[in-house]
């Protein structure tokens, strides 16, 4: 190609600019919003200052999807909202749109699409999850498969609205727990069993052994020496969590094992600040194996604990509300779950967890 | 034509009511036929109960040492579609809006260079095309930047700033959540693009204390929109919420500080023991709203299990405002973000997120590193035990 006609190579050009792509009715009512209700589990109407109404339909999507799925929805936004779509924190899909006539057609044109419309209110929303087997380097369990086998299962609770409050579910395939995992009313996330294997020869290549001591949590990655006096590291096996991390810095110290790998299950994780302080999820079941491609005991644990939930939860009360007014031990015996050793804290705010108190539900 | 490779785990996962992410990668194989072989891949995790990605590996485009994760296969002769399988992040638009021309060109770029196949959206917030070779990253980001789209961030660096729907469409939000992430995002372009911090960083903004980005839970820095005014009470809709359903039980029991009562059918409440914790107006929207005097508070800390175990982001700054002149309120917050990113660079370790170097100095080495002094506001409780470390100088005194 000849000099003259080569583009300018572009960089940091930044995020492009979200007023191109706000609806009208949210730009002239931004900020000017004076209330919403919820019309049933898919739907909303959010009414600004001015009176103007603007519907939301809200549907399902697995975060894994193809340019096609992309055109369907665009195709459905031409169709009903002039265009205009965006998405959630939670991965699902919103179209939003001014004439409430459209609601119907809208979700029956996406229901012809084998979307699922639902999310919206006291129900389990889409469940945010992470790369697994389709993309990631260290997962201990597969994402998509685990996340899709839960949604069939719960499919009634994201069309409905069944429960006393709101259920956040998420997944994380491992403990780099990449998006808000640790803060759900249900987390279920990959985990390991077995302390990463060295390999000698190719961490002398690859690895930095000071970083690589650094990256462990209880200090059971230690400096070694090679039969052949070559520096190196070795594993303490009584004090390793299992948690990958040297493995994220040192490409020889792999992890991922077929026999001891599976996901444990967490409870009572929330993040708004909504009556009760953030909190982070509890450890109920500390290991379930992986069983691709249904994964049918995590589903079984995760419908015992919505039973649970929707059975002796108050309106309004979230998973964590529920369990505090409960207690754990009423937790443990409802659910039928094994409370074991693995449910006692032993690492950094272990001390801070135990009950100092007569209080006891006997 | 028939399938590349047999998947009758991953059939499976066809089945049911929920929408199938295996569908969604059939349908992009076939536009991109190196989707096959993740096809066959991903089948061959099935069986064998591992990933067959390989550690990590170097991608990325010129001048730019973020914005892609490299992958390659563990089994290359047999997939060889996805020797190369790198993930391009592209980041996302404030609040997640766009329109179909833009998502339809963004799909088919990824279809042209890639697997076509799109996470919308990651976990952080970008949106990401999995499948890139480093062959076509350099096209694909140009394809990319010509859309007005950039990168997003990875590795030690600022990573992709995210913020809820805010304004745009929610009467709960106490402060521009779209134009402040927009013009942060622009304003660290270097930090978001050529990681040279000790760890990755989050700044992730919430317009309210619902807090629908979860930024307390993962953000090294959380923004949650709140007021310091009164809440203002229209008390005819009061009377209509009453008619409806128990608030004395469902709002008034609820309330964390027991901050709001009835006299007669009149509500009335303690705004200085409201805590901000948004109850009442979630479930009232029609009678209730944050007062005017509205900003926002500043979390710090948050971070998931790795390295020293998960943290929530605990109160640093109780009211910061930018309403009243957002260039220059953005411009002081700024400057607060910098002085911590200074800390945390010349005491930080490699690998240590800002909680855990909080931790690991104590908070008030931070807050005096940082220019900011210790307040009531930032404890639960003031210290339980005695070990007292008195300095000199009001020893003496």
């Amino acid at each position: 190609m000849p000099e003259e006609v080569k583009k300018k190579r572009l960089t940091d050009v930044g995020p492009h600019d979200y007023h191109d792509y706000l609806p009208p009715m949210v730009k002239k009512n931004y900020g000017k919003w004076a209330y919403h209700e919820i019309m049933d589990s898919g739907t909303m109407v959010h009414v600004a200052e001015s009176g103007d109404k603007l519907y939301t339909v809200r549907v399902g999507s697995p975060r894994l999807v193809s340019g096609s799925f992309v055109r369907d929805l665009c195709d459905i936004a031409d169709k009903y909202c002039g265009g205009y779509l965006r998405f959630t924190t939670r991965n699902s899909a919103e179209f939003l749109f001014e004439d409430e006539k459209n609601i119907e057609p809208l979700k029956k044109d996406l229901e012809k699409l084998g979307l699922n419309v639902g999310g919206i209110g006291n129900n389990v929303a889409n469940i945010v999850h992470t790369q697994g087997w389709v993309h990631c380097h260290t997962s201990a369990s597969d994402a998509s498969g685990v996340v899709k086998s839960v949604m069939d299962e719960l499919y009634e609770y994201f069309v409905e609205e069944k429960l006393p409050s709101k259920v956040r579910i998420a997944f994380a395939c491992c403990l780099n727990m990449c998006g808000s995992v640790g803060s759900s009313d249900i987390a279920i996330v990959g985990t390991h069993r077995k302390p990463p294997k060295i390999n000698q020869e190719r961490l002398l290549n690859l690895c930095e052994i000071p970083s690589t001591i650094a990256s462990c949590p209880t200090n059971s990655v230690r400096p070694d020496v090679t039969a052949d006096g070559k520096q190196t590291v070795r594993i303490v096996q009584e004090t390793c969590v299992f948690c990958g991390s040297c493995y994220t810095v040192c490409p020889a110290m792999p992890i991922a094992d077929p026999l001891s790998d599976g996901v444990s299950i967490w409870v009572g994780g929330k993040v708004s600040n909504a009556r009760t302080k953030p909190t982070f999820s509890k450890l109920v079941i500390p290991f379930i194996p992986n069983e691709p491609p249904r994964w049918t005991k995590v589903t079984e644990a995760v419908k015992t604990i919505i039973n649970a939930y929707k059975e002796g939860g108050h309106p309004g009360e979230r998973v964590s509300e529920w369990v505090d007014r409960i207690g754990w031990s009423r937790f443990f015996k409802i659910t039928g779950f094994e409370f074991t050793k693995y449910h006692v804290d032993d690492f950094r705010l272990a001390e801070s967890m135990m009950n100092y108190s007569a209080y006891t539900r006997l | 034509m028939g399938k590349k490779h047999q998947t009758p785990l991953l059939d499976e996962l066809k089945k049911g009511k929920w929408i199938s992410f295996v569908r969604e990668m059939e349908r992009a194989a076939e536009k991109s036929p190196r989707t096959e072989d993740l096809l066959g891949q991903v089948e061959e995790s099935y069986r064998d109960k591992i990933t067959h990605w390989k550690h990590g590996g170097m991608a990325g485009v010129k001048s730019y040492g973020a914005g892609m994760v490299g992958r390659f296969s563990d089994s290359p002769e047999k997939y060889p579609g996805v020797k190369e399988c790198h993930s391009m992040r592209i980041n996302q638009t404030s609040g997640f809006f766009y329109n179909s021309d833009v998502l339809r060109k963004i799909a088919g770029i990824a279809e042209k260079y890639a697997g076509g196949l799109l996470n919308l959206h990651g976990a952080t917030g970008d949106i990401q095309i999995l499948g890139v070779t480093q062959a076509e990253a350099e096209d694909a980001f140009q394809a990319y930047a010509e859309l007005g789209f950039d990168l997003g961030g990875g590795g030690s660096d600022l990573r992709t700033p995210s913020c809820c729907v805010g304004p745009a469409r929610c009467e709960f939000s106490n402060y521009d959540t779209l134009k402040i992430c927009y013009d942060l995002t622009r304003e660290y372009q270097d930090e978001l693009h050529r990681p040279s911090f000790n760890y990755k960083f989050k700044l992730k903004f919430s317009g309210c204390s619902n807090d629908c980005v979860a930024s307390a839970s993962r953000s090294d820095l959380a923004f949650i929109g709140t007021w310091k005014d009164n809440i203002k009470i229209n008390q005819e809709e009061v009377k209509n919420y009453v008619k409806k359903f128990d608030v004395q039980k469902y709002v008034l029991d609820k309330c964390p500080t027991k901050c709001m009562w009835f006299e007669g059918d009149k509500l009335v409440i303690d705004d200085s023991n409201c805590v901000k914790c948004h109850h009442c107006i979630n479930e009232m929207p029609k009678a209730l709203k944050s007062g005017d005097e509205k900003g926002l508070s500043i979390l710090i800390g948050a971070k998931a299990p790795l390295v020293t175990g998960p943290r929530m982001g605990m109160m640093l700054v109780p009211f910061y405002d930018v309403n009243e002149d957002s260039k220059n309120d953005y411009e002081q917050l700024k400057g607060l973000i910098s002085n911590i990113w200074e800390f945390w660079d010349e005491y930080g370790v490699s690998r240590e997120r800002i909680g855990e170097l909080i931790a690991r100095v104590g908070l008030v080495t931070f807050l005096e590193g940082v220019g900011l002094e210790p307040i009531p506001e930032m404890v639960n409780t003031p210290r339980t035990n005695p070990f007292i470390k008195f300095e000199d100088e009001d020893a003496a005194q």
